[in-house]
Parts: structure tokens; C-alpha cells; sequence
């Protein structure tokens, strides 16, 4: 079957598969209801090795499934962590033991996966971060809090970095683990966002055994697979895998064109510089694509194309309230709820700032700043907050 | 759409980068235009029969091969007739006339075309024939000729002049239709120019970043100025995006052409005068001075970026082509 073959069969699969005729039923029953379809018609797991459950196939197939579901909403957010950051970084860093444990049923719809970095004190500086994981026989035990953990209150486990060694400068002190989220000392309360929802968490921890095996890669080597789940974050966002088309974002130059008015040349011009906007990061994206395809690694580009997006999203919905007026902000305008959610791009999966950075550092090599927590043992480090 | 260079059109640029850098380094580029270096060109390279067709002594390719071109002439600020004699073969598309054709291809014949009234015509003293679009019909006027008159101006873009050029008597040879589109792929052709410039002040700007030193660091790892240069790197990305798709619309998909050649010159002027800016901004007080380049490269920015018209007629363009 070549590339077009491939693509016409996956989009015939969504139209008879993905339709959403129960929107009354429990999302996460539909949602892993729809992954085991997903799994048994192979399009779970398209690039990951065979062996573990995956296709087998390349980044040609992957891209082809994710055009042809374009135009689909699929239902798998609830997966999103665990098929985008979680399960590729066992895959590449896990025990055999782990991937035959973990993947398959990950793969099928059957457990859901977290990941817990993120921390009040350690946010941009994830690696300062202050939950602990302490030697107890043959295992471990957790104590601390994280946050910002999308999907932890549906999670089965959780992807966790912990410091297991305060001694030691603090990117060298810390070890990845699989933690069982169901576990009593396990708390998970939901965070209520700006914009009201309730889609991430803050996870405590009260004296959580963790068994040796589910230790993933060395101990005090976390960092290194935190840095492999990073990049297939990046990825993800970029690649927005299972993400809408778009059609209903009531930010888009189709929406806002609708309800304001052309004739007047200022607001035609603002909408002239949305467009504009718009396809500079579509073709960016397409020629990111295009690369990957042509065997060219986008590496830390893709840190641009995930800044231009966070910027584009906040520039417009800051400009279709600025073009709606006062309508925009009351009685439940789509508008309303876009300008409060418009933030979370600039600051999920490294904010703004971060990216800019790692553009400078990466892309266009420029010298690193001077550090002074590279060398300094963790407990000797002012970390967190700090009056 | 294709929005990636392909294993030839990467030698291309290749060829034409290494030779400029040898045969036009900034220091000459000051001296202006050198009719040896353009001789090189063509006949080493064939750079002036790029997109001249096959019959006509060209090469025949496309504006992906012709902006792969017109980006590096760009990056090094080439003085003369280059952008002007590409200018004149693209409104010859039609008017397929042989002997400027096949002149233009053996780099015998520099050519330049009116975008605008007389009195200011780019490379008008060093190019050969004038072509003036008179409504419909595309006309020729030999520069040396009698009944002419060319003026040099003085021009912001010290790498670029421009003349007034006086018709008194002097005879327009009629040469056929005025080929639909042309301000389109002039659009193109300037905007793969300008992503050179832009392309070449980012570099420039980054090179000094890692050897400039001030309060005993590098002045590149600096936040405020490394986050400058990440956002110079965002429009660079965006820019190189677009000029690519709206070279492959120019080939492949006039539908899609008109849409693309506005946007090009509404994201990638501002973009290219922006990077520019800031490069000269971030060399501090020495990027004001005459003697270094960095204004060498803010000019030619703003002198393309108002070439076609003031920006704002390719915004007003894509209002009217997205129907606003």
C-alpha cells in the first residue's frame, strides 16, 4: 500500500469510526472504548516498534494518518500524555520488562498515563525541583508535591522525576520513576485554570513505595530521560496530534470576518495582519513537515514554530475582542472564553521566555549565560521562592 | 507545495554563495558595479540566462531555482543590473523578443524595467535596454541610444543606484503584450532577494554576538539580546516559508500566485527592514558609523521594502483577494 493508499483507508476507517454519536456518555469510557478500536484496526502506535505493540511503520504513515484525521475530533485526550510524552520516552529509555509491562495496554486504551515534573518551586527550572525519593529496602519512597499534571485524575500512572540525591550539583541528583497513581498516599486535587476548567491537578505524595523496577534508566541519570520526554513534548504540541482543524476557534479570520465590520479599512487592515500572520506559521509548520519527511530533523526549530504559535494565539484573541468590542466579554462570548484560555500556549511545555533561549542556544548557537547552579550541591542552592 | 530545497537547488545556492564571497566580498561591493564579476557570473554560473528559456541560450528553469539565485545576490548586497535584468525577463515572458532573450542569456545585454515613472529607474545608468510597459504593450529603448538622457540619483541604498532616465525623441520599439501577472512575480523575485538581506543581517548580527564582550560576557548571552535574536530567527523561519511557496505558486500554481506574491512582500519587506534594524541596533554605536556594513544592509532593506510601491498597497491587495 503506498502513502495515498494509505491515507485513503485511514480516513475511510475515521469516517465509519470516529463519528461521536454518544456525546452523553462518560468521555473516558468513549475515549478508551475508542483507542481499543484504534489499536485493533493499527493505527495506535504507527511509529513504535512492533515488538512492543506498536506498527512498526515511519514518520510517512504517521503524518498521512495524522492529515487524513485532520478533520476529525478524535477522542483520546485523555491518552495525549501517554501516546505523546510518557510511553515514547519508556519505548526509548525503559527496561524490556517496563515496555512489555507498560506499552501495549497503554497502546490499547486500557491504563492512562501522567507525567509529574513540574513543581510550585520548579516550573521554567524543572530541574531544581524538590520532591523526594528515598532508598527503603529493595525499593523507594516519594514524599513532595508537583503540579500543573494534566489527566491525573483519570491516571493509572505517572511518569516521575524525583531527587534522589541532595548532595550533588542539582541536574545529577535526580531519577525517573513509574508511580502507581491509584496508591493511597497518592492525593490529587484539581486546579481550576483562568479560564475555569479544571483540566490539570496538584499531586501530593505521603510515603509512596516505589518498587526497583519501575526505576526508568539509571539512578541519578533522570535528567537525561526528563530531556527525552521533553522533546517528544515539543513534538506533540507541534505535530498537534489529535487537535481540532480549527474550524470552530472563533479567534480564525473565517469566524471574526462573520461579525465584524469589513467596510471599515482599519478593521480590514487588522484582519490583513491576522492572515498574514496566520499563513507565515502555516507554511513555517509546512516546511518543518516537509523536512521531517525529507529525513531533515527540525531539532530546536521546533521551539521557534511552538513560540510563534503561543504568540499567535494570544495575539488573536486579544485582537477578535479588540474587533467585537464590548459583546466579546459578556454573556458567555466564544471570545470571552478564547481570551482567557489564550495564555496557556505562552506557558505549557516551556514558556516564551524558555523557547527563546533554546533558539538562541541551539539554533543559532549563541553563548550559553553564565550559571551559578551548575556546580553548586543541590542543598546548598537557593531554589523555589525566596523572600 | 513544495517548501524544501531540492539536492540541485541546494548546489545551486551552494555555487552561487561561494562564488560571491570570493568574487564580491562587502569591501568591493562598496566599489559598485564591476562589469568582471558579472561576466563570471554568467558565464561561470549562467546566473543571467537562469530563467531565459532553453531556445533562447537559457538554462529555462523556474522562480524556485530563480530565488535560490536572487537570495544569495541579495545576502551579498550585489551592486548592479541583476535584480533589473531579472526584472526585464520576466516581463519578456510574453514578448518573447530573441535578440534581448539570447543577449540577456550570454550576459552580453543588462537590462532594467520601469516599475514606476521614469524619473527613478533602477540600475538606469549601468543597464543597457530600458523596457517600458506602455498599457498593454511592452516596449524597448536602448539606454545609449539617441534621444535619451540618464541622470544619476542619489540613492539611500548605496549598492543600488537609480537614474532618471528623459525619452526626447528617442524610438520605443514595440516588442508585444505585457505579460499578466508581471507585478506578481515581480513581488517574488524582490521578496527572494529580501530574504537574503534578511538572511545575511541576522547572520552578521549573530557572528558579533559570539566574539562582542561588554561587563565580561559575551553581549550573545545576554537575555536581551539573545531574545532578539530568537525572534529575528522566528521571521527568518517564516520569511524563507513563504518565499519558497510563493515560488512554487509562480511555477506551479498561478491560482495561488497572486495571494502568495502579496503576502510575500507584506511579511517579507517588514520582516527584512525589521532584521535589518535590530542587527544594525544590536552592533551598538560602531553599526552607525560609515565604515561598517550594517547600514549597507538597513538601506538596501528600506529601498527594497518601498521598491514596488508603499507597503501598504499589499495589504490592501490581499484585503481585496481574501474578499474583505
Amino acid at each position: 500500500m503506498n502513502l495515498d493508499e494509505y491515507q485513503l483507508a485511514a480516513r475511510a476507517w475515521l469516517e465509519e469510526n470516529a463519528a461521536d454519536d454518544s456525546p452523553e456518555s462518560d468521555p473516558v469510557v468513549r475515549s478508551k472504548e475508542f483507542m481499543a478500536k484504534l489499536y485493533d484496526a493499527g493505527y495506535s502506535g504507527i511509529t513504535w516498534p512492533e515488538r512492543w505493540g506498536g506498527q512498526g511503520l515511519t514518520q510517512a504513515e504517521e503524518r498521512a494518518f495524522s492529515t487524513a484525521a485532520r478533520d476529525f475530533t478524535l477522542p483520546i485526550y485523555v491518552f495525549s500524555i501517554g501516546l505523546g510524552m510518557t510511553g515514547p520516552t519508556l519505548v526509548d529509555r525503559g527496561t524490556d520488562e517496563q515496555r512489555e509491562r507498560f506499552v501495549r495496554p497503554l497502546l490499547r486504551g486500557e491504563e492512562i498515563w501522567c507525567q509529574l515534573f513540574s513543581e510550585p518551586g520548579a516550573g521554567s527550572d524543572v530541574a531544581s525541583l524538590q520532591t523526594r525519593a528515598v532508598r527503603d529496602g529493595d525499593g523507594w519512597v516519594v514524599n513532595g508535591q508537583k503540579v500543573w499534571t494534566s489527566v491525573a485524575h483519570h491516571a493509572d500512572w505517572g511518569l516521575l522525576l524525583a531527587r534522589t540525591d541532595v548532595e550533588v550539583p542539582k541536574h545529577k541528583g535526580l531519577t525517573m520513576f513509574v508511580v502507581d497513581m491509584r496508591h493511597p498516599g497518592v492525593t490529587v486535587r484539581p486546579l481550576k485554570d483562568m479560564s475555569g476548567r479544571s483540566n490539570f491537578n496538584e499531586i501530593f505524595f505521603d510515603d509512596v513505595p516505589i518498587p526497583d523496577e519501575h526505576r526508568v534508566g539509571e539512578v541519578n541519570d533522570g535528567w537525561s530521560v526528563a530531556v527525552t520526554t521533553l522533546l517528544h513534548e515539543r513534538l506533540s504540541i507541534s505535530a498537534g496530534v489529535g487537535m481540532g482543524t480549527g474550524r470552530d476557534d472563533p479567534t480564525a479570520l473565517a469566524a471574526l470576518r462573520e461579525v465584524v465590520d469589513t467596510s471599515d479599512p482599519l478593521v480590514r487592515d487588522e484582519l490583513v495582519e491576522l492572515h498574514i500572520r496566520n499563513r507565515a506559521l502555516a507554511l513555517f509548520n509546512q516546511r518543518l513537515a516537509q523536512e521531517t519527511k525529507a529525513g531533515i530533523f527540525p531539532g530546536a526549530r521546533g521551539s521557534a514554530a511552538k513560540l510563534l504559535l503561543a504568540e499567535l494565539t494570544l495575539y488573536q484573541a486579544d485582537l477578535g475582542t479588540r474587533l467585537v468590542g464590548p459583546d466579546s466579554v459578556v454573556d458567555g462570548h466564544p471570545l470571552s472564553h478564547a481570551i482567557s484560555l489564550s495564555p496557556a500556549m505562552s506557558l505549557g511545555g516551556g514558556t516564551n521566555e524558555i523557547m527563546r533561549n533554546i533558539v538562541g542556544d541551539r539554533v543559532l548557537g549563541l553563548p550559553p549565560e553564565p550559571r551559578v547552579d551548575k556546580t553548586v550541591p543541590f542543598k546548598d542552592l537557593k531554589v523555589g521562592t525566596q523572600g | 507545495m513544495k517548501l524544501v530545497l531540492s539536492e540541485e537547488q541546494r548546489e545551486l545556492r551552494t555555487a552561487v554563495r561561494s562564488f560571491l564571497a570570493a568574487a564580491s566580498p562587502l569591501p568591493k561591493v562598496r566599489e559598485g558595479y564591476d562589469r568582471e564579476v558579472y561576466a563570471r557570473l554568467n558565464g561561470e554560473l549562467g546566473l543571467s540566462g537562469l530563467i531565459v528559456a532553453e531556445e533562447y541560450g537559457g538554462a529555462g528553469a523556474g522562480f524556485a531555482e530563480l530565488a535560490v539565485a536572487l537570495e544569495e545576490t541579495g545576502a551579498a548586497l550585489l551592486p548592479g543590473p541583476f535584480l533589473s535584468t531579472v526584472f526585464a525577463t520576466i516581463a519578456l515572458t510574453e514578448a518573447a523578443d530573441k535578440e534581448l532573450l539570447s543577449g540577456i542569456a550570454e550576459g552580453r545585454i543588462t537590462a532594467t524595467l520601469a516599475t514606476g515613472p521614469l524619473d527613478r529607474v533602477i540600475n538606469g545608468m549601468e543597464a543597457d535596454v530600458l523596457l517600458v510597459p506602455e498599457g498593454d504593450v511592452l516596449t524597448a529603448v536602448e539606454l545609449d541610444g539617441p534621444g535619451v538622457t540618464r541622470t544619476p540619483l542619489e540613492t539611500l541604498d548605496l549598492t543600488r543606484g537609480q537614474a532618471s532616465v528623459r525619452l526626447d525623441g528617442a524610438s520605443l520599439r514595440a516588442l508585444g503584450p505585457v505579460p499578466g501577472g508581471l507585478g506578481d512575480r515581480l513581488a517574488v523575485a524582490l521578496a527572494a532577494e529580501q530574504l537574503g538581506v534578511l538572511r545575511a543581517s541576522l547572520e552578521a548580527i549573530v557572528a558579533y554576538a559570539k566574539i562582542r564582550v561588554a561587563f565580561g560576557r559575551y553581549i550573545g548571552s545576554y537575555q536581551g539580546v539573545k531574545h532578539k535574536l530568537a525572534d529575528m530567527h522566528c521571521k527568518l523561519e517564516q520569511a524563507e516559508s513563504i518565499v519558497r511557496f510563493a515560488a512554487w505558486a509562480a511555477d506551479e500554481s498561478p491560482g495561488e500566485l497572486p495571494q502568495a506574491a502579496a503576502l510575500a512582500q507584506a511579511y517579507v519587506g517588514r520582516a527584512c527592514f525589521e532584521v535589518a534594524r535590530d542587527h544594525l541596533l544590536l552592533h551598538g554605536g560602531i553599526g552607525f558609523t560609515w565604515e561598517h556594513d550594517a547600514h549597507l544592509f538597513y538601506k538596501r532593506a528600506k529601498a527594497d521594502e518601498v521598491l514596488l510601491g508603499p507597503p501598504r498597497i499589499h495589504r490592501s491587495r490581499l484585503a481585496e483577494l481574501l474578499e474583505l
